[in-house]
C-alpha cells in the first residue's frame, strides 16, 4: 500500500483530546488548547512530510484521521441490472420482481446495456481507466433480502479503476478561500442491489420487499484521502452533482439512491494507519459529516483511554448522534468470492479496436461515450466564473442548491441587469429568504421572470433598491402591480408595497 | 430431456440401452435448467436412436438471449447424412482410458468397436490425454464449489420446503436446509464452501481451474493432430445391482460412474453414448464418442453409422407390453396402445 499522505483537513484543524471541561466534540475550526493529564511522546518515525499550521502546544496530542468511502449509487435505468423488471421508487411491495430477482432456479442473468454505459460515463467523468475487459463475481452471504444467497458484483476486475474526484470547499473567515482537494477513486464496479427488509419487532417478524433486489448499483470506492466529516461530505456532494449532471444516477439520498459507507481510522502523524472501523449506510447528507466526526472522536477517546479499536462494523444512530456496533456483523465474514459462471467477460471497445461490421446494438464504444459526455459541474462552475465574472464560491453555491442554477440562468435570460447584481440578488436576497422560510428553490413564490422584471425596474432606476427588496417576495402573482410600481409617486408606491406585503404574508401562511 | 453435468445423461443411457447425447456447452440454452454446475451443465437428450437425437438437437440448439453463455449464431434444424464410407475418418483411442477397473466385457466391446472402424477403412490410432488422471479430482473440486454456490438460494423463503422454526431467520435457514437437503448434497455444499474460503481459494479452486485448462488443451491437441472423434467406454461396467451399489459411499460411486464422461463436461465438448450390445447378464452396454466443440452434427453422423453397424437389440415396446400382460394375466392393467 502506498505510504499514507498526511493531509490537513480544514486548515488549522487538528484533532485534540476531548477537553476536560467538556467542550463540544463536533465543533469545527481550530480547537481551543486543552490541558491533558498526560503527555504521550511523539513517535520518532516521521518519514512523510508533516504539515502543521501551528506548533504542537505542550500537552496537546496530535491525531490524524483518515476517511475512505464506499459510495453506492443506484443507476438511473428503466430495468434492473440483470433482469427485465422495472425500477421504480415506492412501488407496492414485491410488484417489480421477476423470476430471476426471486432467484428461481433455472433463471439466468442478462446484462443491461444502459447500466454498462452509465458505468463507463461515470468512470470517464472521474478520470478513470476504463477496463476493456472486466469480470463478474459472486459474493456469498446469507441474508433474507438476498434471495440467491449471493450478490453479483465485480471483485477481481472492475469496469473502471484509478481515477480521481476533485472537490472544493470554501474556508477562511468569510468562506472566501476556495480549497481544491482530490480523493483518489480506487475503482468503480457494477453490482446488484439487495432487497429491503423491514423489521417488525412487535410481531417478531421481518417483512421482505424484493422490489429493489437486482437494481443496478455503481459502487465508487474512494481511497482514504479524506480526513474529516466535512471533507467526506463535500466529496460526496460533488459526486452527487457529477452523477446528476451525467444522468447516470439521480443520487437522491432521501430516496435511497445514494448510500455511503465510511472507513475510518485514526493515527498519530508519522505512524502507520490505525485499525479501521466501517460505519455503514449513511443515508443522509446531514448525518454523514456528523457520524464521521463522531466516530473519529470516539476512536481518539478510546485510544487515549488505553483502549483499542476493533475492526468492526458500526451504524449511526441519528437520534443519539453516535455510532453503535452492528450486532449481525460480528466476526470476520468470508464472502467466498467465485467467478460468476453465467456471465462471460464484459468486453468494451474503442474506435481503434471496434471489430469491423460489429452490430452497434451489441458493442459499446468508449470513445463514442466520451464524446457525448454532458458538461461536468466543475466546467459549469468555471464557465459561470468566466462568463459572469462571479466569485468562485458563488458558483459553488449556485450548483449546490437544487434548482438554483436553473433559476439564475432563467433570470439572466430575461434581464438586462448586470450579472453581478443578479448573482447578488439570487444568492443573497432570494436564497436568504428561501432559507428563512425553509423553502426549496422549486417552492419559491418568486418566479425567475418576476425577479427578472424587478431587476429591470431597478436597473432603470424606476424603483429604489429597498422598495424592490420588499416587493421582491410578492411579485409572483402580482404582475400587474409591477406596472403600478413604475408610477412616479413614491407614496403610492410605498402604500402599494405595504398592501402587497400584507397580502403575501397572509397567502404564504 | 435430462441434464448432463458429469455424465448424468450418457451414463443412464448406456445402462438402459438408449442414445444419450451431451451437446457442446453453449449450443443449447440452459435457461430453465435447474443449475448444478453452471460452467458444465447442459440439457441432455435421451432417445431410442441417433436420428431422433439429431431432430431434438436441431430444435433446441442456437442462441438464446436469456442465456448469456450460448453462442451468438442461430442453428437450423438438420438431417443426418447416412454415411457409407468411413475411410476418411480418423478415430482416436485415448490410452489413459484403459484402466484396471474397466470390466472385461466393456473392454472387449471397446476393442471390437475399434476393429469395426478399422476393418471398414477408417484410421484408428492410439492417442494420449496426459492429464486424464487428474480430471476426476479436479471435477470434484469445481463441481462442489459451484454446487455450494447454486444451493445457497434454497433457504425456504421464496419457494420450496420451509420448516416450522421461527426463532430467528438463521435458525430457520439452518433447519430448512438440514431437512431439505440429503447428506450427499450437504456434503457437497460443505466441501464446496471449504474450497471457496479465502485461505483455500488459490490452492483448490484456482488450481482446479488451471488443471481444467490443461485437460481442455489435451483434447485440442488431439483434435488438431487430425483425429475426428474419440472412441471410449461410457461406463466401467454394466449396471450394478442396488445391493452391490450401496456397498460403496456416494463419493466413491460418483467417481467411478463419471470417470469416462466428466472430461467432456470439463472441456465443453459434445459427447454421445450409443448402445452397442447386451452383456452376459443381458444388460445394455454403450460406448461413447467425443467430438470437436460445436461439431455435434459430425459427431452424430459417425454415431449413426456405428449404430447401424452394431444393430443393438432395441426394445420394441409392443413386445414388452405383450410380455408384461402375459405375466400379470389376472390383474387389471391400464391398456395403452403403443403402436409406433
Amino acid at each position: 500500500m502506498a505510504a499514507p499522505m498526511l493531509r490537513l483537513c480544514c486548515p488549522g484543524r487538528r484533532w485534540a483530546l476531548a477537553c476536560i471541561d467538556g467542550c463540544s466534540r463536533h465543533r469545527r475550526g481550530a480547537p481551543n488548547g486543552c490541558t491533558s493529564s498526560r503527555r504521550r511522546g511523539q513517535s520518532s518515525v516521521a518519514q512523510q512530510p508533516f504539515i502543521t499550521a501551528q506548533k504542537p502546544r505542550k500537552g496537546e496530542h496530535e491525531w490524524a484521521a483518515v476517511v475512505g468511502l464506499e459510495i453506492h449509487a443506484q443507476i438511473s435505468s428503466k430495468s434492473k441490472l440483470f433482469s427485465g423488471s422495472q425500477v421504480h421508487f415506492a412501488a407496492p411491495p414485491n410488484s417489480l420482481v421477476s423470476f430471476f430477482d426471486a432467484s428461481l432456479p433455472g433463471t439466468l442473468p442478462v446484462l443491461n446495456r444502459r447500466c454498462v454505459e452509465a458505468a463507463v460515463m461515470t468512470g470517464l467523468a472521474l478520470n478513470c481507466r476504463i477496463n476493456k475487459k472486466s469480470l463478474f463475481d459472486r459474493k456469498h452471504y446469507f441474508y433474507a433480502d438476498l434471495p440467491a444467497g449471493y450478490q453479483i458484483t465485480q471483485q477481481r476486475l472492475p469496469i473502471a479503476v484509478n481515477g480521481s474526484l476533485v472537490y472544493s470547499f470554501c474556508a477562511g473567515k468569510n468562506r472566501s478561500q476556495v480549497i481544491n482537494k482530490t480523493a483518489r477513486v480506487k475503482q468503480i464496479q457494477l453490482e446488484q442491489d439487495s432487497g429491503k427488509s423491514l423489521h417488525d419487532d412487535l410481531r417478531s417478524q421481518t417483512l421482505i420487499d424484493l422490489n429493489r433486489a437486482g437494481v443496478g448499483l455503481l459502487e465508487v470506492v474512494l481511497e482514504p484521502d479524506m480526513s474529516c466529516g466535512e471533507e467526506a461530505a463535500t466529496a460526496v456532494r460533488e459526486l452527487q452533482l457529477i452523477l446528476q449532471a451525467l444522468g447516470t444516477s439521480q443520487a437522491n439520498m432521501a430516496e435511497g439512491q445514494l448510500r455511503v459507507d465510511a472507513n475510518i481510522s485514526v493515527h498519530h502523524p508519522g505512524e502507520p494507519l490505525g485499525v479501521r472501523t466501517e460505519v455503514k449506510n449513511l443515508n443522509s447528507a446531514r448525518f454523514l459529516a456528523k457520524a464521521i466526526d463522531y466516530e473519529i472522536q470516539r476512536q481518539i477517546n478510546e485510544l487515549e483511554n488505553g483502549g483499542e479499536i476493533l475492526n468492526e462494523t458500526r451504524s449511526f444512530d441519528s437520534k443519539l448522534g453516535c455510532t453503535i456496533p452492528m450486532r449481525d456483523k460480528e466476526g470476520k465474514q468470508d464472502y467466498r468470492f467465485m467467478p460468476e459462471p453465467n456471465l462471460p467477460p464484459l468486453l468494451l471497445y474503442d474506435t481503434e479496436s471496434l471489430p469491423a461490421g460489429a452490430d452497434p446494438q451489441q458493442v459499446i464504444d468508449i470513445d463514442r461515450i466520451r464524446e457525448q459526455l454532458p458538461e461536468l459541474p466543475s466546467v459549469t462552475r468555471e464557465k459561470l466564473v468566466q462568463q459572469y465574472g462571479m466569485l468562485p464560491e458563488h458558483s459553488f453555491t449556485l450548483l449546490n442548491e437544487v434548482g438554483l442554477l436553473e433559476f439564475f440562468q432563467n433570470v439572466m435570460k430575461e434581464t438586462r441587469a448586470e450579472p453581478k447584481k443578479v448573482t447578488s440578488w439570487v444568492l443573497n436576497t432570494l436564497l436568504g429568504f428561501l432559507k428563512q422560510q425553509n423553502l426549496a428553490v422549486s417552492e419559491s413564490p418568486v418566479t425567475p421572470s418576476a425577479l427578472a422584471e424587478l431587476l429591470n425596474l431597478l436597473d432603470r432606476k424606476a424603483i429604489s433598491s429597498s422598495a424592490a427588496k420588499q416587493t421582491d417576495c410578492i411579485l409572483h402573482s402580482h404582475q400587474q402591480c409591477v406596472k403600478l410600481l413604475v408610477s412616479p409617486h413614491p407614496r403610492r408606491l410605498l402604500l402599494l408595497s405595504v398592501f402587497l406585503i400584507a397580502d403575501i404574508l397572509v397567502g404564504v401562511k | 430431456l435430462g441434464s448432463d453435468t458429469g455424465g448424468s445423461t450418457r451414463n443412464p443411457a448406456a445402462h438402459c440401452g438408449l442414445v444419450g447425447l451431451k451437446p457442446s456447452y453453449g449450443l443449447v440454452s440452459r435457461h430453465g435448467l435447474i443449475p448444478l454446475v453452471n460452467s458444465m451443465d447442459v440439457p441432455g437428450i435421451l432417445t431410442r436412436c441417433v436420428d431422433d437425437a439429431a431432430i431434438v438437437l436441431g430444435v433446441l440448439a442456437g442462441h438464446d438471449p436469456k442465456d448469456s453463455t450460448t453462442i451468438q449464431d442461430p442453428v437450423k434444424p438438420f438431417v443426418l447424412p447416412s454415411l457409407t464410407d468411413v475411410s476418411k475418418l480418423c478415430i482416436g483411442i485415448p490410452k489413459e482410458y484403459l484402466t484396471p477397473e474397466l470390466s472385461s466385457e466393456v473392454r472387449s466391446l471397446w476393442s471390437k468397436a475399434a476393429n469395426l472402424f478399422e476393418s471398414e477403412g477408417a484410421k484408428v490410432i492410439e492417442v494420449s490425454l496426459p492429464h486424464t488422471s487428474y480430471s476426476i479430482v479436479c471435477y470434484h473440486v469445481l463441481c462442489t464449489s459451484e454446487v455450494a454456490s447454486n444451493m445457497a438460494r434454497f433457504d425456504g423463503l421464496e419457494y420450496g420446503h420451509r420448516c416450522d422454526i421461527d426463532v430467528s431467520t438463521e435458525a430457520m435457514y439452518a433447519a430448512t436446509r438440514r431437512e431439505g437437503f440429503n447428506d450427499v448434497v450437504r456434503g457437497r455444499i460443505l466441501s464446496g464452501n471449504f474450497f471457496l474460503l479465502k485461505e483455500n481459494y488459490e490452492n483448490y479452486f484456482v488450481k482446479a481451474q488451471k488443471v481444467r485448462r490443461l485437460i481442455a488443451n489435451d483434447f485440442v491437441t488431439v483434435f488438431n493432430s487430425g483425429v475426428d472423434v474419440l472412441l471410449t467406454p461410457t461406463t466401467l461396467s454394466e449396471a450394478v445391482p442396488y445391493t452391490e451399489f450401496i456397498k460403496e459411499d456416494n463419493r466413491t460411486r460418483s467417481a467411478q460412474d463419471d470417470i469416462f464422461t466428466q472430461a467432456a463436461n470439463m472441456a465443453g465438448l459434445p459427447a454421445v453414448s450409443v448402445p452397442m450390445a447386451l452383456s452376459n447378464q443381458g444388460l445394455p452396454i454403450g460406448l461413447q464418442f467425443i467430438g470437436r466443440a460445436f461439431c455435434d452434427q459430425e459427431l452424430l453422423t459417425i454415431a449413426k453409422w456405428f449404430e447401424k453397424q452394431v444393430q443393438f437389440p432395441v426394445i420394441q415396446l409392443q413386445e414388452l407390453m405383450d410380455d408384461c400382460s402375459s405375466v400379470f394375466e389376472n390383474e387389471k392393467l391400464a391398456s395403452v396402445s403403443l403402436k409406433q
